[in-house]
């Protein structure tokens, strides 16, 4: 299925990539497994999404936990814990 | 609207002006202003770059509003936020509640601003003499947010 990615603020500088539209496999069914997904491209990925590593996910731009669902079309979103105001 | 996300600065004044306008019952206008300072964790801050995430951030303050005016009897809201380039002493957020009692408005407004803080989709990179660096999360908004949930928390 196909998703919209979009990494935001120190996470895009961090994997040099703003976002992107990406096929996933349909077993990768939650935000979770998407994480993993992306941090088996190793390198920085592996280094930015490492468990641990303090980072927020949206998805249809609502915040969303480790075992929120991924459908087709979805918006998901990785961005580090915000700083406004 | 209840929320405006903008890069020009604003005027608290006219903005409360026109909050309330017209309303002869509102007896209480509590309000906050976020100042950028010139200063962070001992390093000198000359430039500030507020990003944020377009779509989401108007309907993550949207539903903190929406909470206020759940949770306290108040009357109206407003949320003012910059995002772009700005400098040492310039206004970064306003946040105006209205209400008949001034105890329900400050904790309506003291509440929006602790959400914000945690819940709405904003980052800071700040500019210093050692090159520029992504704001830190602080734990300590993360207790000012979380002491909202405790039920001795509500004023009302």
């Amino acid at each position: 299925m196909k998703v919209k990615i979009l990494y935001l603020a120190s996470l895009r500088e961090q994997l040099g990539k703003a976002g992107e539209d990406l096929e996933i496999p349909p077993a990768t069914s939650t935000v979770a497994g998407l994480r993993a997904l992306l941090m088996a491209r190793g390198g920085a990925w592996q280094a930015a999404l490492a468990q641990g590593r303090a980072l927020r996910v949206a998805v249809n731009q609502e915040m969303a936990q480790p075992a929120t669902a991924v459908k087709p079309g979805d918006e998901i979103a990785f961005f580090p814990p915000v700083t406004g105001g | 609207m209840p929320v405006r996300i903008q890069t020009k600065d604003f005027d608290a004044g006219a903005e409360i002006a026109a909050l309330r306008r017209g309303n002869p019952k509102i007896g209480a206008v509590a309000s906050f202003i976020g100042v950028c300072r010139d200063a962070n964790d001992g390093t000198a801050v000359t430039k500030m770059t507020l990003e944020h995430y377009p779509g989401m951030t108007e309907k993550a303050l949207e539903k903190i509003v929406a909470e206020a005016e759940a949770r306290w009897d108040v009357m109206d809201a407003l949320v003012v936020h910059r995002v772009g380039e700005l400098k040492p002493a310039d206004q970064i957020v306003l946040v105006v509640v209205t209400g008949a009692h001034r105890g329900e408005a400050f904790a309506a407004c003291e509440f929006i601003m602790d959400y914000l803080k945690t819940r709405a989709p904003f980052w800071k990179k700040e500019e210093t003499p050692q090159g520029a660096r992504w704001v830190e999360a602080r734990g300590s908004d993360d207790e000012a947010a979380e002491r909202w949930i405790s039920p001795k928390a509500d004023v009302a």
